[in-house]
Order: C-alpha cells, then structure tokens, then sequence
C-alpha cells in the first residue's frame, strides 16, 4: 500500500532520472552484473557444444549414454530427494516447535540451528568419519562396546549415511522458510478451530499446517538444490564408498588429461535441473500466496505442549547433538590429539597439529588469501548489492525488474558448474585470470549475489523513500541522496549483508577446488588437500579456524542488526 | 633431537662443499628467495627436507606444495594452458609423467652433483630428472584387529573373502605410488586380480599415505597397498601396524624430481636439487623417513629389510605413461568412483 501511495506521488521521475548524472553508475553496476554471469555460462553452453571439427552434440550422447555418468546422476538425484525430505521432517517440527509452542529454550534451539546452518558442510562430513566410521568410528567404538556387537551402528560411507550428513547441515534452510511464515501467520484461525472442538493435533494438521503448505514445498525444494550443489560432503563420504555425484564426477572430469567440454555438457543438465526447480517453487509460492499471513497483525498464542514439552526438548537437542555438539566434540579432540582414534590420553596429547598447520607456509598464504578474498568480496559484493537492490527498490531506470532477476539468477548455478564456466572463460584470452585470486574473486561475487541481494532488498524494503524525496526537493542529486541519507539509514543492513557474504566465502569450496592454484588456495582448499592425505589434525585444527572466524562474523551481524541471522524476529516476546 | 640433526647435516653439508664455488650459486638463489616445490612426498616429510633446506640457506624460502602425484601433473599442465609460470621442482612418484614432460620438453638438464654413483633405475640417461627417493608397495594390518598368523602374506591372500569390507586402498587417479602398484600387479596377476578384489569392497581413499592413517585408527584393518614408508613411520609412532611384504615381490617406486624448463626460480631450484641429493639429506630421508634412496652411502636403519634383501616388480615408466589412462579408467570402473 505504501509503496503504491509514493509511487503516484511522484509519476514523472522514473522516467527523467535517465538523464540524472548518476545514470552511468546504475548503468555500469547493470553491465557488470550482466557480464559476470553471461561469460563463463555463454562459454559453458558453447565449449558444451564445441568439438574439434565445429559444433557438435557428441559431448552430451556421451553424457547421455555413459553408463558411469549416468550413476552419477540418478545418486545425486537419490540424494538430494532424500536428503530434502530428511531435511523437512527435521526442519518443519522444530519450526513449529520453536515458533508456536512452549518449548523451553527456544532462544538456545534457535541459536544452535543457526549455528548449523553457518557449519561448512564438508567439515560436518568430515567429523562425522571420525563419529560413525564404520570401525574406528566414535560412535559405533561406544556403541560395540555397550553392546558387544560385531556390526557397526552406523556406517557413514553409504549412501544413506551421506544423506543423514547433508541434511543435518541443510535442514536450516526449511526451517528458516517455515519458521520465519509461522511467525506472520496469526493464530485465531487455529483458534477458531479448537474452539470449534478441534484437537491440538487436527488443529495443526488441518489449519496451520495448509497455510504453511507453501513454505514447506519451498523449504523442500531449497534444500534440494543445496544437495545437488554439495561437493565437499559427497567428495569426503561417497568416494571412500566408491559412488560419485554429478558434482564430484565434474571434478573428475579435470583430472589429467582434462576432458572439460564433457565437465561442461555434463554440467548443463546440472544447471537446468536447478533452474527448473527454482521456476517451480517461485510458481508454488506465486499461486499459493499467503491469503491469511498477514503483516504483523493478529495475536500469535503459544500453544502449551504439557507432558510433550520434555521430550521435545529431547528431540530438538539430539538433532542439534548430531548437527553441533559432537562434530565440533570431535573436532576438537581431534586437534589436540596425536592419533585421533586414541582415547585423549595425555600421552596422546599435543600441541604438535597447531604448530604444524600455523607454521607450514602454504597454509598461511591460504588464510592470507582467504581473508583478503573474504574482506574484498564482501564490501565489493555488498556494495554492489546495495545499489542494484536500491535501483530495483526506487525503480531507477527501465527494465530494473531484469536487474532484480539477473542479481538472484546465480542461485541457480551450482558451484561446481559456475566454476567449470569460469575455468573456460577466464583461461584464455581477453581475460586471462587463472592463476590470480580474481578468478576466484569473480566465482564468489557471483555466487553471492543472490544472497547480498535479498538481504539489502529487505534493508530498502525497510526504508522509506520519504526522506530521500525530502533530500531531492531540496536540491541534492541522486548519488548524494544516497550517500548522506540512505546509506546511514540502511547501514546496519547493509553491514550484515557484508557479514553473510564474508561468511559465504571463507566457507566455499565447490567452485574453489576448480579454479585454485598453488599461490590462490583458500583454507578450504587446504582442508581438502588434506583430507586426501587422512592428516586429520591438521584438518581439525584449521577447521576450527574456520569455524571460530565465521562465529566473530555471525556475532558481529547479528550485534548490528539487533536479531539472528535467520531472519525472523527474536523469539520468545512474539508469543 | 631434531635440532642435532638439522646440525649435523649441516655441518656436513657446507663440509663437503667448496666454499668459493658454492658463494656465487647461493647468492643467485638467495636474490630470487624461494624455491616452490610441488611435491608427493608425504606433507610431512616434505615440510621436514624445507626446513632442513632453510636452515642450511637462510633467506631461501621452500614453498611446499604437497598433492597427490597425478594431481601435480594436472596442476602443471592446467597452469601451462594458461601461461602460469609458478613451479620450480616437480617431484611426483609416477616415473611416466617423467616420459610425457620430458617429451614435451618442459624440463631443465640439470645433474646434481653426486648422482652418477646412483644406480641406473634412479637415472635419466639424458640428464633431466634423477631419482630422489624409493618406496616399495606392501600390506599393513592393524595388530588389534587381525593376528599374525592369520594375516594376508601375498597379493592373492587379499582376495580371500574374509576380508569383505576389511581393506582400504588408495587411489591411482591421485597417487603415483598406487598407479605403479596397479600396473605391476596387473603384469603379476592380470586385471582380474583388481576385479577380485574389488568384490570385498574395500575402502576408497586417495593419497598411498592415507591407508597408513586407515589402519592405524582401525577404521580398516588391512590396506591392500601404500607406500612402505608411510606404514613405517606410522608404526615408529607406537601405533599397532604391521607390515608385510608379499611373497609375490613388492612394486618399487622411485620417485623422480626435475626442474621445470620455465622455473622461476632457476638458481633456487638447483641449490634445492642438489641439496636434496645430497647425503646428508638422502641419510635423513632414510633414517627417519622410512625411505630407501639410491644414493649409495646411505646406511638404513636395522628394522627395515634392505632394498637388495626384497623381491622387487619393477614397471617401465615408458608403459606406465602409455598405460596412465588405462589404468585410472579400469580402476574406477571395478571400484567405482
């Protein structure tokens, strides 16, 4: 409503501020976000296609018939269906728990969910080979032991141990999206319904439950495209098995000799997997809208769990045990310990694994590189993102809407496959970046972006143009408008998007393991490194590294923006 | 301990060589301040030889860059594409690469000083990459877990089906060490023996230092390969490994080292080449490392059985590069990834 009220208020600008002198600025970040992604996908599509005596579909009847790329499609599809639903019978409780219940501790559940979702996946993975290695592992040594059985309890290196992994680390993502529509959803209808005679149960399934229906799909499909773009965890649990995904058989694919038009046809199917899927939750949530979610209005009642409160508590903490508590448990363990399988004798103590990984030079230059690609994406990317989201918000020149679907389109793009793009397009002439961070640089922007562009979307939607207008009336252009009025509005916001793309890019590793060379590898590249090696140490201590690096990020964001990362409001005082 | 031995070598080290000969070399090397040297050699083995090089040239940075061997080639060629000009020493455990760069000439003749007393099989006729270090591919088992009376003693002992889902192996889509352990037992036992084996569906892992972990922490308690060397220290460490070498013979994998002909670091490189063949060094390699080398003062150490004392597979490393695509492609398709 208010939107529309300022846009009739002012008819005429959107047209004339073309000829404003800040239309080159809004021009130039257009452009750049145009070329970021239209190279290294054009180059995709077209190496895909290339052969040696011209165009040629050779690459994708292979793709199409190969009897071992074929099973590295249907595991991935195995995986991500899975691990999506897994993700939804975890997340979708403990949404509802948190968000509509008197369950005790909710501030403390919400935190370590968060802590989860900011948890790099592939050190979640590699923790759990020390916890649930079939024979060494923690759990299953505790396990054999209580028990005095021969057979393990759990065994990570299959497939369904790899699906439990990525959904301990994806579940976050169907919980925000249900979490974040429960708190908007009123409760007289549920109300109304129990007061009508309804149980507590039929009230949740057959009222809250269709008006959260959408976010629910939308939570399932988001964490299916998190599955599909995994690298780290399938390359730490599926290999040892002996099965490949879609993105570690990508990254076969470069070994010596490299076969890159065949990473490239395979990575199409890739990307229109995702494409399609993202279509298809936009079209979900468009049909559906949330008739009865409205703004802040209407009264959110708790609804009293009685004898269920303790054992709900029970759940959400095992859950936050398997996601949390004992990777970061064994992690580090793992880090002070000479031999990782050993009981933490002090014989088997040592410093030893910090020395060694601090001292050792290319890990230095990894975390050098690491920080610095960090620092720079983030205040590039949420420079970037400030604009375009303003652009699109203020509707500053023609076909802003384009802009806004340019920005969120790389969420589509696998790592992996953005990075195949990459090598191709940034490997030869004009622009030679291989070998330099800026390749590096590039694939992070790019991936980024929809994350920093939704966010400062928020901060502007927050904003008001009422000022701004005041400032325009007044005589100051577009530029300084922005610089002395929205910029200090929107700060916060826009310090927070800095802080999740910061912590976005000290993380990522799918497209990092393509492009990196030995002067640009990145901690999570080393992490890698050495987990083909088995140094286990090293790997912990580094990880932890990680870890207590994104933690001072995510304390920082959420100081500045006054609420948790995920989005919704602080629990607790909304009931 | 270790800071005796960092001296001893040095002492030994500027001893031997004439000073004046040496200052000129050392001073070209220190203006260009690191070597980088992509290596296989286990990390920390690898990271160990930098630090004896820095402390015998200070000012002289050694850049380790440890991967698995068939990665390093990917890397080199991968950055070759793309004009990137960044490695010194090459040093993997695939003596083929060694045939395919030397034919695409992208290495430097270059012969560290005492290398012609190596024997013949550590030698490149034509003087461009010499053999650092040697290894042998053996069985381990963790002593917990399987007695030594029922231990495998042979390659075929392996097959048993006993040990269905007992056994790691690593991979020679990453390692050196394993595609010359694949190939010598191809020639041994044909490509059937790894069709066999993958039957019991062992554990897939990528570097021939990672079975040693595998088996130490029980995660497996046999690992069908992996160098002999990295069982060795593993066991020197306390852990309850041990190890057999198969009646069958034991592949021998000399792992080369050259320069690249476009080394940005030139002089660097070859101070670290011949440091690195020097005895002092080599003695290191063999004392605490586990290694065996050609150079023929080395002295090992009485627990490990000698070089000559062993039943060795030798591979033409000319059939190793032809064979390279072969034998990652067969492997994967047995065991599957």
């Amino acid at each position: 409503m208010a939107r529309e009220l300022t846009v009739t208020l002012r008819p005429l600008p959107s047209r004339l501020e073309g000829l404003d002198r800040s239309a080159p600025v809004w021009i130039i970040a257009a452009a750049a976000l145009l070329l970021l992604m239209l190279l290294p996908l054009g180059w995709l599509g077209y190496l895909s296609v290339s052969g040696e005596g011209g165009l040629t579909l050779a690459h994708y009847a292979r793709v199409f018939t190969d009897a071992r790329l074929q099973k590295a499609l249907w595991n991935t599809v195995v995986l991500a269906f899975w691990s999506a639903l897994l993700s939804l019978a975890i997340g979708a409780p403990m949404a509802w728990l948190t968000a509509r219940t008197d369950l005790p501790g909710k501030r403390v559940i919400r935190g370590l969910v968060m802590a989860s979702f900011v948890t790099p996946p592939f050190l979640g993975a590699f923790a759990w080979v020390m916890l649930a290695g079939p024979n060494a592992g923690y759990l299953n040594k505790l396990y054999r032991g209580l028990s005095g059985a021969e057979a393990p309890l759990l065994n990570i290196f299959t497939m369904p141990g790899l699906i439990f992994v990525v959904a301990l680390y994806t579940f976050p993502y169907v919980y925000i999206m249900i979490v974040n529509t429960l708190e908007l959803i009123a409760s007289d209808l549920e109300e109304a319904a129990s007061i009508l005679g309804a149980s507590r149960l039929w009230v949740a399934l057959t009222v809250t439950l269709p008006m959260v229906a959408p976010a629910i799909l939308s939570g399932f499909i988001l964490s299916v495209l998190q599955a599909l773009a995994l690298f780290g965890s399938p390359a730490i649990l599926a290999l040892p098995a002996g099965f490949h995904t879609i993105t570690t058989q990508i990254w076969a694919l470069f070994q010596y000799p490299p076969k890159v038009e065949m990473a490239a046809a395979f990575s199409v199917p890739l990307l229109l997997a995702t494409a399609l899927l993202l279509f298809l939750q936009k079209k979900l949530l468009g049909r559906r809208g949330y008739a009865a979610v409205g703004g802040k209005g209407g009264q959110r009642r708790q609804i009293a769990l009685g004898p269920w409160r303790q054992p709900a508590l029970v759940a959400c903490l095992a859950v936050m045990a398997c996601a949390i508590f004992l990777p970061y448990g064994i992690l580090a363990k793992a880090a002070f310990s000479r031999a990782w399988a050993q009981p933490l004798t002090w014989d088997n103590v040592t410093l030893g694994n910090w020395s060694f990984t601090f001292l050792s030079i290319s890990t230095q230059t990894a975390i050098v590189n690491t920080l610095e690609l960090g620092i720079l994406t983030a205040c590039v990317g949420a420079g970037l993102a400030t604009l375009l989201a303003y652009i699109t918000n203020r509707r500053l020149i023609v076909g802003h809407q384009l802009l806004a679907f340019l920005a969120l389109a790389p969420v589509v793009i696998p790592g992996v496959v953005l990075a195949v793009g990459l090598f191709i397009a940034y490997t030869r002439p004009p622009f030679l970046l291989y070998g330099t961070l800026w390749i590096l640089f590039l694939a992070y922007l790019t991936k980024e972006m929809p994350v920093g562009y939704s966010q400062s979307d928020a901060t502007f939607r927050g904003i008001h143009p009422e000022l701004e207008e005041a400032g325009r009336i007044l005589g100051a252009g577009r530029l300084r408008v922005l610089g002395e009025i929205t910029a200090p509005l929107a700060r916060s916001g826009i310090i927070a998007t800095w802080c999740f793309i910061f912590i976005g890019v000290i993380r990522e590793l799918s497209a990092s393991i393509l492009l990196f060379t030995p002067n640009t590898k990145v901690m999570s590249v080393v992490i890698f490194d050495l987990k083909e090696e088995g140094q286990f140490g090293a790997i912990a201590v580094l990880g932890l590294f990680m870890l207590a690096v994104t933690f001072l990020a995510v304390v920082l964001m959420q100081t500045l923006l006054g609420r948790d990362v995920l989005g919704a409001r602080p629990s607790g005082g909304s009931g | 301990m270790r800071k005796l031995l960092v001296l001893s070598v040095l002492a030994a080290f500027f001893g031997a060589a004439p000073a004046c000969a040496q200052d000129a070399r050392v001073e070209a090397a220190k203006k260009e301040g690191k070597v980088v040297w992509y290596t296989s050699l286990a990390l920390t083995s690898s990271e160990k030889v930098a630090k004896l090089f820095e402390t015998a040239y200070p000012g002289i940075k050694v850049e380790v860059q440890r991967t698995g061997s068939q990665r390093i080639l990917q890397r080199v060629m991968q950055e070759l594409q793309a004009n990137i000009k960044n490695v010194d020493v090459i040093h993997t455990s695939d003596a083929g690469h060694y045939v395919l760069l030397k034919e695409k000439k992208l290495l430097m003749k270059h012969t560290p000083a005492g290398v012609d007393r190596f024997p013949p099989s550590f030698k490149d006729k034509d003087g461009y990459h010499y053999g650092l270090r040697a290894t042998v591919n053996v069985i381990a088992y963790n002593t917990k877990a399987v007695s030594a009376a029922e231990a495998p003693r042979t390659w075929k002992d392996l097959l048993d089906p006993k040990w269905k889902g007992k056994l790691v192996t690593a991979h020679p889509g990453y390692s050196g060490v394993i595609a010359t352990h694949v190939l010598a037992l191809v020639h041994l036992h044909g490509w059937d023996y790894f069709k066999q084996l993958a039957q019991s569906k062992p554990m897939l892992v990528q570097s021939a230092v990672d079975p040693s972990g595998v088996v130490a922490s029980g995660e497996r308690p046999v690992a069908v390969n992996g160098g002999e060397y990295t069982f060795y220290q593993i066991k020197k460490k306390g852990n309850p490994v041990e190890i057999v070498f198969p009646k069958e013979g034991v592949p021998l994998v000399i792992s080369p080292t050259a320069i690249a002909i476009f080394a940005p670091h030139p002089n660097a490189a070859k101070l670290f080449t011949d440091f690195i063949f020097s005895r002092e060094v080599q003695q290191v390699l063999a004392d605490t490392e586990g290694l065996y080398t050609g150079h023929p003062e080395v002295k090992y150490p009485a627990d490990r059985p000698k070089l000559s004392e062993l039943k060795l597979l030798l591979v033409d490393p000319e059939e190793l590069e032809k064979r390279n695509e072969e034998i990652k492609t067969r492997f994967v398709e047995f065991f599957g990834a």
